[in-house]
C-alpha cells in the first residue's frame, strides 16, 4: 500500500472552553451559568483526552475581564501544545497582538471583523493569515426562496442583524485574507439536534479556507453528517464534552468506526 | 543547553519558544544582533508569515552568520517558513532567494477541488534514518497549516500527502526543518523538538 492511501489530512475536533471571569462556563444560550472550571485545567485535559484543538470563548465584556482573560491565556498556553485559539472582545490589532503575546497560536474575530473588516487584513499581516479566524454566526432567513444560502449574519450573541447574508460574508473575510471560518448556526445552536449541515455546505463549498462547524452537536452521528454532509473541515465540541460526558478521543474512536479520518490514537 | 531563535517579524514565537522552554532550553532571541548567532548552541527559525519576510535575514546581515554556524556544525531547525528558506526560494516571492542549503523551489499547493491552504493533522511517511524523527512512527500526526511546500528529495526525512507529496521533514548533516509545527503538535512534536536538543554534534552524519 502506498502511502497516498495511509496520509491523509483528518477531520479536526475541537474542544471549545466557554469562559467567564477567568472561569469556564456552561449554560444555555449564556442564561444560567454553571461553573465548569478552571481553563488551564480543562483545556490541559480535553489536549490529553485527544481534542485536536483547543478554543477559548471569552463571554467577559467588561474592562477588567480583559486583563483576567490575559492571564487566563496566559496560564491555558503555558502546557498546551495543540493549536490554541483564543475569541471574545478582540476589537483591535492591539487587542490581537496581547492574546498572541500571552500564547494564543489564532484569534477569532467576530463583531469587531463586521465593524471594520480591515481589521482582518490588519492582523494577517503582522501575524499571517493562519493565525485569523474570522467567527459568523448565522440564522436562515425563512422568508427568502433559498433560505440557506440567504441566511443572515447577526452579531451580539444573535440579537443584532448586521444586513449581511453568510455566503458574501464569508467570501469577504477569505478575501481580506481570513485563515478560517468559524460558523455558528444559530438556528441549531444550544438544540442538541445536530449541525446545520446545508448552511455549513454552502459556506464550505464558497470558499477555499477551512469550515469549523459549530452549534448543534448532541451525538456522534451529528459529527459525521456535518464532516459529510456538512462538507466540515473541523467541529466544534462544547456542551457534549462538558462534566465528563464525553471525550475526544472517544467521539474520535466511533467517528473513525464509522469512516472519518481522524487522528487516532491521539 | 542555550537555543538561539531567529525573529525576522514573521508572526508570532511565543509558542515555539514556550515549547523549548518546557523542554528546558534556555532561550536567546536575535531580531538582528550577530552575536547570538556567533555563539549559538542551536539554532531555530520558525515563521508562520510571507516567505517575503524572510528579507529581513539578508538586510540584517543575519544569513551569513546563519550560514557560518550551520558550516561550524550548529544545529539548525527551521520550522514552516523557516524550512522553505532552507531551499533556493518560493513561488510565494520570487524574488527573494532562500538559504540554498537544499535544491529545489517551494511550490504553491495545485488548485483543484481540495482546499488551500493545507489545515490539520495530517501523518508522516518517515523515509530515511532521521535523527531529529528518531523514536517518531509511521503514520504519527503532526499539525500543518501551509499554502506552499518543499519538494520531495534525496533529503526529506519525512514526507505527507495533501492533492500531492510534499517534504514534511528535511534533514542533512546538522540541518533540519519541518514543515509542519512541532511546537503545535502535541507528544510528537514534543519528541521531535527533545531530539533537535539531544543532538549529539560530535557524532559524524553522512
Amino acid at each position: 500500500m502506498g502511502y497516498e492511501e495511509v496520509v491523509m489530512l483528518t477531520k479536526r475536533i475541537i474542544a471549545c472552553l466557554d469562559v467567564h471571569d477567568g472561569r469556564v462556563v456552561k449554560g444555555v444560550q449564556f442564561i444560567d451559568l454553571v461553573d465548569a472550571g478552571d481553563p488551564a485545567t480543562q483545556a490541559g485535559r480535553h489536549a490529553r483526552e485527544g481534542a485536536d484543538e483547543i478554543v477559548l470563548l471569552d463571554i467577559t465584556a467588561t474592562h477588567e475581564g480583559r486583563k483576567t482573560l490575559l492571564d487566563t491565556v496566559r496560564r491555558t498556553a503555558r502546557e498546551l501544545f495543540v493549536p490554541f485559539t483564543v475569541g471574545g472582545g478582540i476589537r483591535s490589532s492591539r487587542d490581537a497582538e496581547q492574546v498572541f503575546e500571552a500564547g494564543a497560536d489564532k484569534v477569532s474575530i467576530n463583531s469587531a471583523a463586521l465593524a471594520d473588516p480591515a481589521l482582518i487584513e490588519a492582523i494577517g499581516r503582522s501575524f499571517g493569515a493562519q493565525a485569523v479566524v474570522v467567527a459568523i454566526d448565522a440564522r436562515r432567513d425563512p422568508t427568502s426562496s433559498d433560505p440557506v444560502r440567504d441566511a443572515h449574519v447577526f452579531v451580539q450573541g444573535g440579537r443584532k442583524p448586521t444586513g449581511r447574508k453568510v455566503v458574501e460574508w464569508a467570501r469577504e473575510a477569505e478575501a481580506r485574507g481570513a485563515g478560517e471560518i468559524l460558523l455558528t448556526s444559530m438556528d441549531a445552536d444550544g438544540t442538541r439536534a445536530g449541525f446545520d449541515c446545508e448552511l455549513t455546505a454552502v459556506v464550505s463549498e464558497a470558499v477555499k479556507i477551512p469550515v469549523i462547524a459549530s452549534g448543534g452537536a448532541g451525538t456522534v452521528t451529528h459529527f459525521c453528517d456535518v464532516f459529510s454532509r456538512g462538507k466540515a473541515d473541523a467541529a466544534l465540541a462544547a456542551s457534549i464534552f462538558h462534566f465528563g460526558v464525553s471525550s475526544a478521543r472517544s467521539l474520535k474512536e466511533q467517528l473513525a468506526s464509522a469512516g472519518v479520518p481522524v487522528r487516532l490514537p491521539c | 543547553m542555550r537555543v538561539t531563535v531567529i525573529d525576522y517579524k514573521a508572526g508570532n514565537l511565543t509558542s515555539v519558544i514556550k515549547a523549548l522552554h518546557h523542554l528546558g532550553a534556555e532561550i536567546e532571541v536575535t531580531d538582528g544582533n550577530l552575536h547570538p548567532i556567533d555563539r549559538a548552541e542551536r539554532i531555530v527559525l520558525p515563521g508562520v508569515g510571507h516567505f517575503s519576510a524572510t528579507q529581513r535575514l539578508d538586510a540584517t546581515g543575519m544569513t551569513p552568520a546563519i550560514r557560518a554556524a550551520i558550516a561550524r556544525g550548529v544545529p539548525f531547525l527551521g520550522i514552516c517558513v523557516g524550512m522553505q528558506w532552507l531551499y533556493a526560494g518560493s513561488a510565494e516571492a520570487p524574488g527573494q532567494p532562500g538559504l540554498g542549503h537544499f535544491g529545489g523551489q517551494c511550490t504553491r499547493f495545485s488548485e483543484g477541488s481540495e482546499k488551500v491552504p493545507h489545515v490539520g493533522w495530517n501523518s508522516l511517511e518517515t523515509r530515511t534514518n532521521s535523527r531529529l524523527l528518531a523514536g517518531v512512527e509511521q503514520g504519527e500526526y503532526v499539525y500543518f497549516t501551509h499554502s506552499y511546500k518543499a519538494p520531495v528529495s534525496e533529503a526529506t526525512a519525512a514526507a505527507s500527502h495533501y492533492i500531492e507529496p510534499f517534504a514534511a521533514a528535511v534533514e542533512r548533516g546538522n540541518v533540519m526543518g519541518t514543515q509542519f509545527h512541532p511546537e503545535k503538535s502535541g507528544e510528537t512534536g514534543l519528541k521531535i523538538l527533545r531530539n533537535f536538543l539531544a543532538w549529539d554534534t560530535k557524532r559524524s552524519s553522512c
